[in-house]
């Protein structure tokens, strides 16, 4: 090593141990990772969940969650070991010369406060700026963000501003006293696509300018490659490997690091429709529909045949679960018809028969909510076999093993276990079980992958696959992740403010030309070229990025 | 100065510099504090002042003891689960499960454990304590001890009674109107708040003047009073439940209402609930004790905790202690039951999986 090198390292983190508490013992979390970071550099911290990933970010601030403490190694920050150093001179530090940038911008801002008095709060607690200096300070870097209207955006509350918007203004306050460190935890995971990209940018700019060090937390390659100089790897734990992002990219070492690097490969062929007289098996028929004196649908239509995945995509707010909620009966559409195999359903599920409901099923977004905690799995999927075919004992217990075999699960094992006892996986694989037991011909996914990590969302969209080569259902597929969209739909429905703006077949879709919000989601999905950010921005003129999601 | 003054600051200060040595600040902290505090009370209250320092620490240390004992106690006993969360268990919370299981003992095995019958006169009015009447005499000559053993029996009987009365109610009630929504939710919640303007002991008063004080319309009444604080906490838990999407599912299954109740909601909120019915048997048990101090409650010859305060109420003029030990009855289960029900809340907040 280099003098060089030695005058500019930052954060030094050696044989690091964590442990968390659970179950009246101490479990090691996180089994002696080491990092070196440089000032100026940013470094890409990813894995699945659990990998110990935020865990490791914070621990780089001295500070372990509740019920989590680090138990051997050491953490250099400029000199000054994180470790041992009392909390009242932590205290100091963070805010100041380490920040930290949640995931959930809406949760961490309070709610009572106007954002710049929040920005404002850690300059004048330390003493670095006075309160107007600091108002000024924080104007300009909401114009460095790009922010709308920077000298008055920082007298609104946080419910005021849209969520892409909170985001960097929560980047905003953590530059707010220039700090040396950045920690960035999953930033951008709650956001669309459209609105990721320009977070991305902002937070990509202001790092250079600054000449910020950041540790960058995600599960998502494609953003990390856009970000970091160094990535590393971690799984339960461990670090996998390390390299800086073009080697990592181009040559990964490890097995697992390859494994993840090939998520995004699952390919499947496009059907076509039926010819002939076929009936869809649902057909949307220019529906409007309402929350109150709201509209949220506007001439909706389209239809799904069997054995055909259909899938929805917009931006959060475009109107795709409210599709759904009308399909399902639970929002009454104001105008317009839904047909079932050319029946015209009752609009309000409390009308539709026992075997109208047993048709069309739904698989949630968030397994945790979707499936009850206090009923055993065997229940849960059993139930809908037993209210709808009216099986008992022996029968009932044959099929809930057939679906637990259907799903990949081992039935013996999860037969009698309870929600929470699963992982993430698991539990979509339950609510996959459950809507299968009834039989249906017609399933809505409601961005079924979008809470799972990348390869245990990639084995969901290959079970639902197979699903529907084996039992001929029809899919229509929720999501804002254009990757998922690419890998199993037949047809697409882009949708927006309520209207349904382009629709076809999967691979018309994806060949130009687009209509122009087609096309403003298609170049706003990452790709794991570690330029693309550039590319995409030099394509749309920085300055208009903000416009560009407008129009 | 005598050898006990000596040796009681002797161990105050061994005490604290030990506390010291080992790092152990808290306990330091106290120690210490108490010299300091005992070189004023000494000088200000001389010897007897030290000696209830010594009894009260010394009791408190065997209250600590007992519930220490009896919360190992039941970690043995208990299945793995609930062991589990026994263990982790403050000690107050043990020490409350030990007072409500000994009035548990008290209650049930009344006629066993007290000498006398309830109503049995055995001595002239106002006896003062001996060796078969280990409280002294009531104002009619009747066994205290006995009155007390049985009156948990009565007493907390009939809180109980109207508690679990209260809570069907109002339990069932919520969970409906939470499931419903719409008219029948707006209804209930305006009965509710009806009830809940009249201040309860004035509204028991006077329906229990209006109805007359039988056992069976006392527990009614109070049933009454109390179901909507139960209703509201119920429709709040289940609220927070009905909007999850396991409820959305089920509904699109098409499943009944009472399917919903019992099989998707209920589990869900049983947690705040009991915690609640702690809370409840509480003020229930004060406002049972206050009706019979009243004389509206349970009737004469039954032994009743509150009435029992009343009926020796004169005896506090002359100094004597014995209507108190009714009192500290009450007010020991009162405190019991709220350490246990703390506990349970903190668990159903805070420490979920």
């Amino acid at each position: 090593m280099t003098d060089q090198d030695k005058k500019s390292l930052l954060l030094k983190v050696r044989d690091l141990h964590i442990e968390g508490y659970s179950d009246e013992k101490w479990v090691e979390i996180v089994h002696g990772v080491d990092l070196t970071l440089h000032r100026g550099e940013v470094m890409g911290l990813i894995g699945e969940s659990g990998a110990g990933k935020s865990t490791i970010g914070l621990a780089a601030m001295g500070f372990t969650r509740d019920g989590c403490r680090i138990s051997k190694g050491s953490v250099e920050f400029d000199g000054m070991e994180l470790t041992t150093t009392p909390e009242t001179d932590l205290r100091a530090l963070r805010g100041a010369r380490i920040a930290y940038v949640a995931q959930s911008a809406a949760a961490s801002f309070n709610p009572a406060h106007k954002l710049i008095d929040q920005h404002t709060e850690a300059p004048v607690q330390y003493r670095i700026k006075k309160r107007l200096e600091s108002q000024e300070d924080a104007m300009e870097l909401y114009a460095r963000l790009r922010l709308p209207n920077p000298k008055e955006i920082g007298f609104r509350y946080p419910h005021q501003v849209s969520g892409g918007q909170l985001q960097r203004a929560m980047t905003a306050m953590a530059m707010a006293c220039r700090p040396d460190l950045i920690i960035f935890d999953e930033p951008t995971t709650a956001l669309d696509v459209t609105t990721q990209i320009e977070v991305l940018a902002a937070i990509r700019d202001i790092v250079d300018q600054f000449d910020t060090a950041a540790i960058y937390i995600t599960h998502d390659l494609a953003v990390v490659a856009q970000m970091a100089d160094v990535i590393k790897v971690l799984l339960r734990g461990d670090e996998v490997e390390e390299a800086d992002t073009k080697t990592m990219l181009d040559s990964p070492k490890e097995d697992y690091t390859k494994t993840l690097w090939a998520v995004r490969s699952f390919k499947r062929e496009q059907k076509m429709r039926p010819t002939g007289n076929a009936v869809p098996v649902v057909s949307v028929d220019n529906i409007d529909a309402a929350y109150g004196p709201t509209k949220v649908l506007e001439d909706v239509s389209f239809d799904i045949y069997a054995g055909m995945t259909v899938a929805v995509v917009g931006e959060s707010g475009s109107g795709k679960s409210t599709t759904a909620r009308c399909i399902t009966g639970l929002l009454p559409p104001t105008k317009g018809k839904i047909l079932f195999n050319g029946e015209e359903l009752p609009n309000d599920y409390r009308n539709r028969t026992k075997d109208q409901l047993r048709q069309a099923q739904m698989i949630y977004q968030m397994a945790d909510t979707a499936l009850n905690p206090k009923v055993q799995i065997s229940e849960i999927i059993g139930r809908p076999a037993q209210f709808y075919g009216g099986l008992k004992h022996t029968a009932l217990k044959n099929r809930v093993d057939e679906l637990l075999d259907l799903i990949e699960l081992e039935p013996s094992q999860y037969y009698n276990r309870y929600p929470p006892e699963l992982s993430g996986g698991q539990k979509q694989r339950i609510g996959i079980a459950r809507s299968l037991a009834a039989e249906p011909t017609f399933i809505i996914c409601d961005e079924v992958t979008s809470a799972l990590d990348q390869l245990v969302a990639e084995g969901i969209l290959r079970l639902l696959d197979n699903l529907q080569r084996e039992l001929n259902l029809a899919y229509m597929f929720i999501t804002h992740d254009l990757a998922t969209v690419r890998s199993i739909a037949d047809e697409v429905v882009v949708m927006k403010e309520g209207k349904v703006v382009e629709q076809g077949p999967k691979k018309e879709m994806f060949t130009p030309p687009h209509h122009p919000y087609t096309d403003l989601l298609l170049s706003s999905v990452p790709e794991m070229d570690p330029d693309w950010l550039t590319t995409v921005l030099e394509e749309r003129g920085v300055d208009n990025i903000g416009e560009a999601a407008q129009t | 100065m005598n050898y006990f003054v000596i040796g009681y600051y002797a161990l105050l200060i061994l005490g604290s510099c030990l506390a010291a040595y080992f790092q152990k600040r808290q306990a330091f902290l106290l120690l210490f504090s108490l010299t300091l505090a005992s070189f004023i009370m000494g000088i200000v209250g001389g010897e007897p002042a030290l000696w209830a320092v010594t009894v009260g620490a010394g009791l408190l240390a065997l209250a600590g003891g007992v519930a220490y004992a009896f919360r190992e106690f039941l970690v043995i006993l208990l299945p793995t689960e609930s062991a589990k969360a026994m263990r982790t268990a403050p000690l107050t919370a043990g020490f409350g499960l030990f007072v409500i299981f000994t009035y548990a003992v008290a209650g049930i095995f009344a006629p066993i454990i007290a000498p006398f019958g309830e109503a049995e006169i055995i001595a002239s009015s106002f006896a003062p304590a001996d060796e078969v009447m280990l409280l002294g005499a009531d104002q009619l000559g009747r066994d205290m001890f006995s009155r007390i053993v049985y009156g948990a029996r009565n007493t907390v009987g009939l809180a109980l009674m109207a508690t679990i009365l209260a809570f069907l109610m109002g339990a069932i009630a919520g969970l409906l109107a939470a499931t419903k929504g719409g008219k029948f939710d707006q209804f209930m919640g305006r009965l509710a708040d009806v009830i809940m303007s009249i201040p309860s002991l004035i509204f028991a008063l006077l329906l229990l003047s209006i109805f007359g004080t039988n056992i069976a319309i006392i527990v009614i009444i109070i049933a009454l009073i109390y179901a909507p604080r139960v209703f509201r906490l119920a429709r709040a838990v289940a609220g927070n439940v009905v909007v999850m999407d396991y409820i959305e599912a089920a509904r699109l299954r098409g499943e009944g209402m009472w399917y919903l109740i019992r099989k998707e909601i209920l589990p869900n909120s049983t947690a705040p609930l009991v915690a609640e019915f702690g809370l409840e048997f509480c003020f229930v048990f004060l406002l049972v004790a206050g009706l019979s101090f009243l004389g509206l409650g349970i009737q004469p010859p039954t032994a009743d905790w509150g009435s029992m305060v009343r009926e020796n109420a004169t005896l506090i003029s002359f100094g004597d202690i014995t209507p108190l030990i009714p009192a500290g009855a009450i007010a020991l289960l009162t405190v019991a039951v709220n350490f246990v029900v703390d506990w349970m809340l903190h668990r159903s907040s805070g420490l979920k999986e």
